[in-house]
């Protein structure tokens, strides 16, 4: 192991000639984090007896899941150990990227805080989808690339092979591919040699006003909102009032340092340096990812490019199963939103599920993550209604109407509809063209061309409906390419489609949870479907209950629950007495887990059932 | 009586009562069940307190058998008499049931009855009930029984299919109970019973029908008739498990029910409770109507229930452990319940519902009430006696009894 450096250089005090700003871009799985506690361990920031598996996810949920959901950046020194030895300590600033498509604008903002990136692919699985996607955005940035191919230790690993795949999409040769094995340390101190020697310095106006990009915010119960940023031009110093550019609301900085990897307060950050700053807001929407720092006096007055407000592409309702858990529903959610800026909610009534959120969300993983935190650190048991795309209604006489909820979908005389649309980017292995192909058909997909990447994978693009991915789509293109296949997708903008709502009539009446919108070629089908469903689920009751698909006030399917003719227990004699009263007592306990839709009992399970059936439900699809 | 015992309280060691539980006895009439655990064969579909074998050995080595158990059950009976203290009430009705009550000998009935007469003095116009068996008994033992003061007599005749009564595992050869009824007049019984079960795998609407038609031939007083209830851990239930016999649908329940009310009804047989249907207002079964309006009764015999002025409670199943209770001069009560305010007045709804009638409007809370509101508008209820103050449950209602109880407790 190489002796830990001395003579470290100090922020606010580092020649920018000494950084090298790095991310690390890769698939869940490919061993990231790992590879980062390599380097943790490797620099000597963080010694053998505190080392931790995956030192740098916080959250149990990031940890379990495997997933990295907020980034962060942490403070390497290292004294590059090839060459003459004379290099000197330089300073590596490791921003951790989240690793999901969902967080596409937070790893864009990652990337721009970056001159380089180091492109990590499992040597036994080859690049995925969401790797390919991000190195795409890395390249646009113009960063540096750094290929790595990790575990190669694996006795599947097949490191010429993938070696070739990299270095065809990045344009360099298969040797310049690292083969490292961050479980076993090999190869991590020629990765950090050649992070120094390939990564360009950054380059800032060091006298210049400062400007400092946000690129990532979280919030810390005792601390308050953490904001890491980038220092691009001048330099931000302890105790100054900075200004948010976007807002144009102005702070006191209360501590400025960098992590290392534990937060260490500092004079301040130079140009071309990347550290924290506290300000005492609590709530991240007050700091948000992208927007410029600046000081307040003398301030720039040009913000950097690039800053964009989050926009949620996907909605769902949340419910509590038991009605008296709104008020906690409210509070989790106002404390989610403190580390969130993308997550929005506004209160929303069921008439068959009661009082709940219209919560919107990046997209489905971001949707399973919220979900899984308010039911896991919330101790809230929900239920969440399918997950639906935003929709652009305009009416004919020329109104138009924004509809997040699929029961609000206007009536009337409609002109157009338009849904968004999203460019996916399927990674396989070339045997199962025919059946993604076939599948994205089904969901209306368009091809838009298709790429060897090597010998036996190729690279499929379609433009899709986001509402046919919202679903189950990844399920299904998993199981129909046996785990093989990864999906990525960008929104890109809308389309105009003949779009319907189909509704569920329970006697007549109306039940919004289950309000849908369809393409009209599928309308059909979501109707019958359902309907046989909630006949299976809902019981037999004093009267004869129809259950209804309609469109409008067209009805396209129909079954119908039989009046119950008998309940009643024969025999009621003397030792039946108590059996029969706490038979009843037990009974009554079912009827409170019911819920009255209009005159009908429905068991909560049939909502749940329902809601998260296969072929509708957005729950754990958001591993990728 | 069904085989599984509620949880409960323990009851004392004497079988003492709490107080509240004898205050303004003297108001409730007093009732006796005997219970008799013994069967020649067990029933495919029964999940009842019985036993086939004729002798059992009892913790600490007490013998149970058929032929001392008659003077087990009198040892009940004097411990009711001390439980009960100075409760000054003669009892109105006696109930023998089983198992085959007639697996004994007449004479041991009789001493049972005997018992309960020096105990506690019988009404003038008691009513003493025992169940039969139409194969174990003849006139003579009839006759027996008669002098011996029984004057109701209810035979389980259950089908007068033998392709039912054989998926029942029911031995008696059909036109046996219809020649018990003619045997059970000629000796002086006043009252007889027919028992029906509806709904048996593999009866058609027409068996069913010529089963009716059979009990208007033998001519009783009184009909019950029992949708056929699958019990878990009966051989009936293992054998719908394996696919040997169908299951039958509760519509077809609903079906045979509402013919055995045609049928019934159309012959002067009157309903006067779900499962129970008599020709005068004298045929009912007073003893059942003591259970059914919270009376008070004394349940001796392994396993039986008793109730006494809210407390119910419940013997040992076993017939040996019943037996060394009652030899060590302690009770053979296995557990108890207090019933709450709340409870009782459950209690009476979920009773009171299934009675001819009815209920008291009065009984109902303000959510009761509205749902009593809803029954009546979905024709469950009666609009008649509604209106007089009382919910009484229609044909249709009848069927839905339990799902109407279950809105009115509220």
């Amino acid at each position: 192991m190489p002796a830990i450096p001395s003579h470290v250089p100090e922020p606010s005090r580092t020649d920018p000639a000494l950084l090298r700003n790095f991310c690390i871009i890769a698939h869940i799985d490919h061993g990231k984090s790992t590879l980062a506690d390599r380097m943790l361990q490797l620099t000597g920031v963080v010694d053998q007896r505190q080392m931790r598996a995956q030192y740098l996810d916080r959250m149990d949920i990031e940890r379990e899941r495997g997933i990295t959901i907020k980034s962060q950046a942490v403070r390497l020194p290292w004294a590059p150990t090839d060459g003459d030895g004379q290099a000197g300590t330089h300073i590596l600033n490791m921003i951790d990227t989240p690793g999901h498509v969902d967080f596409t604008y937070e790893v864009s903002r990652s990337l721009a805080a970056c001159e380089g990136t180091v492109l990590l692919v499992d040597a036994a699985q080859g690049i995925e989808a969401q790797t390919l996607a991000n190195l795409y955005l890395a390249m646009e940035n113009e960063l540096t690339i750094v290929p790595v191919l990790n575990k190669i230790d694996l006795p599947a690993a097949q490191p010429e092979k993938f070696s070739e795949e990299l270095a065809n999409l990045i344009g360099c040769q298969p040797e310049d591919v690292l083969k490292v094995s961050a479980k076993t340390g090999i190869g991590v101190d020629a990765l950090l040699n050649r992070v120094v020697r390939d990564v360009p310095a950054p380059v800032g106006v060091k006298d210049a006003p400062a400007r400092a990009m946000i690129f990532d915010s979280v919030y810390d119960s005792y601390r308050g909102v953490v904001t890491y940023v980038r220092v691009i031009d001048g330099q931000l110093n302890k105790r100054e009032r900075i200004k948010m550019m976007s807002t144009g609301a102005t702070h006191e900085l209360l501590e400025i340092g960098v992590s290392s990897p534990e937060m260490t307060p500092a004079d301040g950050i130079g140009v071309g340096e990347v550290g924290y700053i506290i300000t005492g807001v609590k709530d991240v929407r007050q700091s948000k990812v992208g927007d410029t720092i600046t000081s307040k006096d003398k301030g720039a007055t040009e913000a950097l490019g690039g800053y964009k407000d989050p926009k949620p592409m996907v909605f769902s309702g949340l419910y509590p199963l038991d009605g008296s858990d709104y008020p906690d529903l409210r509070e989790a959610l106002d404390k989610l939103q403190l580390n969130d800026a993308a997550l929005v909610y506004e209160p929303e009534t069921s008439a068959a599920l009661g009082f709940g959120f219209r919560v919107g969300f990046l997209g489905l993983l971001h949707l399973d993550v919220i979900r899984e935190r308010l039911e896991r650190e919330f101790n809230l048991e929900l239920i969440a209604t399918a997950p639906n795309v935003v929709y652009r209604v305009i009416m004919e006489d020329g109104k138009e109407h924004t509809v997040t909820n699929p029961s609000e979908f206007p009536e009337g005389k409609i002109d157009k509809v338009f849904e968004p649309v999203v460019r996916a980017t399927i990674l396989a292995p070339s045997e199962f063209i025919g059946s993604i192909m076939e599948l994205c058909q089904t969901r209306r997909g368009t091809l838009l061309g298709m790429d060897y990447l090597s010998e036996d994978r190729v690279e499929i693009r379609y433009t899709l409906p986001l509402a046919e991915i919202v679903f189950d789509f990844f399920d299904n293109l998993k199981s129909k390419t046996r785990g093989y296949a990864s999906l990525d997708y960008e929104p890109t903008g809308e389309q105009d489609a003949q779009l319907v709502k189909v509704d569920i009539l329970l006697h007549g009446d109306r039940v919004d949870a289950f309000s849908a919108v369809t393409h009209k070629d599928a309308a059909y089908a979501y109707g019958v479907r359902l309907v046989a469903k909630l006949r299976e689920l809902i019981p037999r009751q004093a009267f004869e209950i129809p259950i209804q698909a309609a469109i409008g006030s067209r009805v396209i399917a129909r079954e119908t629950i039989r009046a119950i003719r008998k309940d009643v227990l024969a025999k009621c004699y003397g030792g039946d007495i108590s059996r029969k009263r706490k038979l009843l007592e037990k009974q009554k306990e079912g009827k409170k887990r019911m819920k009255m839709v209009g005159s009908v009992e429905v068991p909560q399970d049939a909502f749940i059932a329902v809601l998260s059936s296969d072929e509708n439900a957005g729950s754990g699809k958001g591993k990728k | 009586m069904p085989s599984a015992l509620p949880d409960g309280e323990p009851v004392p060691e004497d079988g003492s009562l709490p107080a509240p539980a004898l205050a303004g006895a003297a108001d409730r009439p007093l009732g006796f069940y005997l219970h008799v655990p013994y069967c020649a064969t067990r029933c495919g579909y029964c999940d009842f307190n019985t036993y086939t074998a004729t002798e059992l050995r009892g913790t600490g080595g007490v013998l149970a058998s058929r032929d001392n158990y008659a003077d087990t059950l009198i040892d009940e009976v004097r411990l009711a008499r001390k439980v009960l203290g100075d409760d000054s009430r003669e009892v109105r009705t006696v109930f023998v049931g089983g198992g085959t009550p007639t697996l004994l000998a007449a004479d041991d009935l009789v001493r049972m009855l005997g018992a309960i007469r020096d105990e506690f003095g019988l009404a003038a116009d008691a009513e003493v009930t025992t169940e039969a068996n139409p194969e174990s008994v003849d006139e003579r033992y009839l006759a027996t029984l008669r002098e011996g003061g029984f004057n109701r007599i209810s035979f389980g005749m259950q089908s007068a299919q033998q392709h039912v009564l054989k998926v029942l595992d029911r031995t008696h050869t059909p036109g046996r109970p219809e020649a018990c009824v003619a045997e059970a007049r000629a000796v002086g019984f006043d009252h007889v019973n027919l028992d029906l079960i509806y709904g048996t795998p593999g009866e058609s609407d027409d068996d069913w029908r010529s089963s009716l038609e059979a009990v208007l031939g033998a001519g009783p007083d009184h009909v019950s008739a029992y949708a056929l209830i699958v019990e878990e851990g009966t051989q009936l239930a293992r054998r719908i498990r394996r696919g040997e016999v169908p299951m039958t649908d509760d519509d077809v329940h609903a079906d045979r029910y509402l013919i055995a009310d045609e049928v019934l009804g159309a012959a002067g047989y009157e309903w006067y409770e779900v499962s129970n249907w008599a020709t005068s207002r004298a045929a009912r079964c007073l003893h059942n109507e003591l259970y059914w309006r919270g009376a008070d009764w004394w349940g001796a015999g392994p396993g039986a229930h008793s109730h006494v002025g809210g407390v119910r409670w419940w013997n040992v199943k076993h017939p040996g452990a019943y037996a060394g209770a009652l030899a060590a001069g302690r009770s053979p009560g296995a557990g108890r319940e207090v019933l709450s305010e709340e409870d009782r007045r459950v209690e009476r709804i979920l009773l009171e519902l299934r009675l001819r009638e009815g209920v008291p409007l009065a009984l109902l809370r303000s959510a009761g009430l509205v749902a009593a509101g809803r029954a009546l508008g979905e024709g469950l209820l009666e609009a008649g006696p509604y209106g007089e103050g009382r919910a009484v449950l229609t044909l249709r209602g009848r069927l839905l009894a339990d799902a109407v109880v279950r809105d009115l407790v509220d």
